[in-house]
């Protein structure tokens, strides 16, 4: 069976400044990954390369054996809920139908169908009763599971998730913890930006550990090891980022 | 986190401050050139009367008139519907810098062939248009400055550059010079057939591609990232809103003026910003909006023969803006006013009616009728107040009034709202001692608010969480179907505070 992602040297920089370096790593069919490691890890910075929203420095990445480009319709985007306005006018309907867009194209209409998919997106978050609110009008939460509601709207088999347990709820956890549950029974594939280790050896059966270099990957049991975990966080100012800073400054000047 | 800033510093998100800077520079070279051109005006009667002016524009019989009519409507549909992605995606100042930057691009037009050729000026005011958005992005990139600064000072500039061209080509001793200074207040009387096919023509344009670009700019405006993952081409579709943005100013401009045209932009979808709370319909109310602002300003430059249009547009949108803000069901400053008032009106009588449940109560429910002298006395008020609120309990058909005005009755809504509302209290009370473990004497001016605003969806999980309590912290009795029956003769049968 074919890896569903395959990372191979994934390099990115942000102004010049490398924040990712090099990252190896298969990830299987059906796993459940908690993406691990300090503040400025590089961990949303390497989601954002993989979904094509980030020019890569060096690298590439397959999707179920296939550029990102080809099988983009496989994959669904879990974002930090901070990059959008909540003001903005629409209700939590068409936030979750934005879900079947890749789908739609640009002139079909939604069928009877999407809806239907819709609305259980919204029914498996806890959120179908909120279905026709503006979504200025939700709590921090709620705000989080309409977006895992549109990314189950994609219907896709790799989902990737940017810190949804981030200041959220405890219902809202739970009703994200019992749906990851349930993609994994279904086979599909899940990365998770995690940033809390009292939960991540429960919750995840992989550990992706992080700290602007991959550090290990593998089942929760081998990769939740004091040593390995002191290796991620434990040198916070490592050699890697003095160096990347001596660069950055080196070709900044003139 | 560090790498999700550093990301969002491409996107076009942060224009918070409006156009502080611009207005007062442009008001200020505006008033030194306004000798040179003449206030822009529609038809050219001079001695009618305003029904006679009314009719002549109502019957549409002059086909000049009906001509700038349809320019107006045009441009106003044009700008209603790019301004509402405009404006929701927080761009209003682009806008404003794009029609104010223009001018230049206006008067190189007109200088290629020394005519007002609409194709002339339409390709020189869109080149510079673009250079002056390319000049903002070079200031951003290159300084520390913010992309409000950058605007304010490319908008003013260039505009600079745009008055001096167009006083350097009336001073010009050769050449058809009609109509260049028209661009800066704007005269819908002034558009011609050349005009009117390329308004309508950028208008269709517009509304083909918001009709068949509807998911990918609604999706690009929401949340680009997420439009980028899905596949859609989100920056062909932001720089080819940008470009129709240009189109809509430049062919707009001659109606409305380069000052004011970004107010078309900006006022028709911030009115329906406030009147709706979906995409599709803030763009259909603001291409209506914008329609309806455009006609009303050409109706009313028409009357007063004398006025520009572009300012009478503004002043149109501007109007239909304010009784947006005033009475906008949702939002309105004068609705919400009012729904304070009567909330807070709705307390004051359910107040006296608690009141007079507790002189009810002291007596044991033995007497019907209350006095306002004893209203007076427990809540320590003068018995004018009383009277005051016991007429506006007589309003609301909850209490009735003695002949002599003396002595004050339930009636069986006012006896059940009383009921409802001690209730509450108790109730609230009972929940804060017993479940919340407050002291009995912290909660009575928590319960005094509460009273008002519990549901009765809240009140049954109170009851069921108490497993239906009789008697408050205080040892009073909880009003319950039992005890309002006490009083049932006279306040009639079934009217407990209970079963609604």
């Amino acid at each position: 069976m074919s890896p569903a992602l395959e990372l191979h040297d994934l390099t990115v920089s942000y102004a010049k400044k490398p924040v990712l370096y090099g990252v190896d790593v298969q990830i299987p069919q059906g796993a459940l990954v908690g993406i691990i490691g300090p503040n400025g890890a590089g961990k949303s910075t390497m989601i954002r390369a993989i979904m094509g929203l980030l020019p890569l420095s060096s690298g590439w990445v397959k999707i179920f054996d296939q550029p990102f480009e080809t099988s983009r319709h496989r994959v669904g985007y879990v974002p930090q809920r901070e990059q959008v306005d909540w003001d903005f006018p629409v209700n939590v309907m068409d936030v979750v139908m934005m879900g079947r867009y890749g789908r739609l194209g640009w002139l079909k209409r939604p069928t009877r169908e999407d809806r239907r998919i819709a609305e259980e997106s919204l029914e498996k978050v806890g959120m179908l009763p909120f279905r026709n609110r503006q979504i200025a009008n939700l709590s921090g939460g709620q705000q989080q599971r309409v977006f895992l509601a549109r990314a189950l709207a994609q219907q896709s088999d790799l989902y990737l998730m940017d810190e949804p347990f981030a200041g959220v709820d405890a219902t809202t956890e739970h009703a994200i913890i019992a749906l990851l549950r349930e993609l994994k029974q279904q086979g599909k594939t899940i990365l998770v930006v995690h940033h809390d280790l009292t939960t991540a050896r429960e919750y995840f059966d992989h550990l992706l550990l992080l700290n602007m270099r991959l550090v290990a990957f593998g089942e929760t049991e081998q990769t939740f090891t004091v040593d390995l975990l002191q290796k991620t966080y434990g040198g916070r100012l490592t050699i890697l980022s003095d160096v990347a800073r001596q660069v950055s400054q080196a070709e900044d000047r003139p | 986190m560090n790498e999700s800033n550093t990301a969002e510093i491409g996107k076009p998100q942060s224009f918070m401050n409006r156009n502080l800077c611009g207005f007062p520079i442009s008001a200020v070279l505006l008033f030194l050139t306004a000798p040179v051109c003449h206030a822009a005006r529609i038809g050219d009667l001079t001695d009618t009367s305003v029904t006679e002016q009314a009719l002549r524009f109502f019957t549409f019989s002059d086909a000049s008139l009906r001509m700038a009519l349809i320019g107006c409507i045009l441009l106003g549909l044009n700008c209603g519907l790019l301004g509402g992605f405009i404006v929701v995606r927080r761009l209003s100042l682009v806008g404003d810098t794009l029609s104010h930057a223009v001018l230049p691009g206006i008067a190189l037009g007109f200088l290629w062939n020394m005519t007002k050729d609409p194709v002339a000026i339409l390709i020189g005011a869109t080149l510079v248009g673009g250079l002056s958005m390319l000049t903002v992005n070079a200031i951003t990139r290159t300084t520390r400055l913010k992309e409000d600064a950058a605007m304010g000072l490319v908008l003013s500039s260039f505009y600079a550059v745009g008055v001096c061209l167009i006083g350097m080509i009336q001073k010009l001793p050769t050449g058809n010079k009609s109509g260049i200074d028209k661009f800066l207040f704007g005269q819908a009387a002034a558009l011609n057939g050349g005009d009117i096919a390329l308004l309508s023509v950028t208008a269709t344009v517009t509304l083909l591609f918001v009709i068949v670009g509807y998911r990918g700019l609604l999706t690009l405006s929401f949340h680009r990232a997420f439009g980028e993952s899905l596949g859609i081409p989100v920056n062909l579709l932001h720089h080819a809103m940008m470009l129709l943005t240009a189109f809509a100013v430049v062919t707009a401009m001659q109606a409305v003026g380069v000052v004011l045209v970004s107010a078309m932009l900006i006022i028709p979808p911030a009115t329906a910003c406030l009147l709706t709370d979906r995409m599709h319909r803030v763009l259909l109310l603001s291409a209506l909006i914008g329609m309806s602002t455009a006609a009303l300003g050409a109706f009313f430059s028409f009357l007063g023969n004398n006025l520009p249009t572009g300012p009478f547009m503004v002043l149109a949108g501007a109007g239909i803006f304010t009784v947006a803000f005033l009475f906008s069901p949702r939002q309105g400053w004068l609705t919400r006013l009012w729904r304070q008032r009567s909330q807070s009106e709705r307390i004051g009588r359910e107040n006296t009616l608690k009141a007079m449940y507790h002189i009810a109560e002291r007596r044991e429910f033995r007497e019907e009728g209350i006095s306002l002298l004893e209203l007076a006395e427990l809540r320590r008020e003068p018995i004018e107040i009383e009277r005051v609120n016991a007429e506006k309990l007589v309003h609301q058909r909850f209490a009735t009034l003695s002949d002599d005005g003396s002595m004050l009755h339930f009636t069986p809504a006012g006896w059940r709202k009383a009921c409802a509302v001690v209730r509450n209290h108790r109730l609230w009370e009972l929940y804060l001692t017993n479940v919340m473990q407050y002291g009995a004497d912290h909660v009575h001016d928590d319960a005094e608010k509460i009273e008002h605003v519990l549901g009765e969806d809240t009140v049954r999980q109170l009851e069921r969480r108490l497993d239906f309590p009789q008697i408050d912290p205080h040892g009073k009795a909880i009003p319950g179907a039992r005890e309002v029956h006490g009083m049932a003769d006279r306040a009639q049968a079934g009217s407990t505070g209970y079963n609604r």
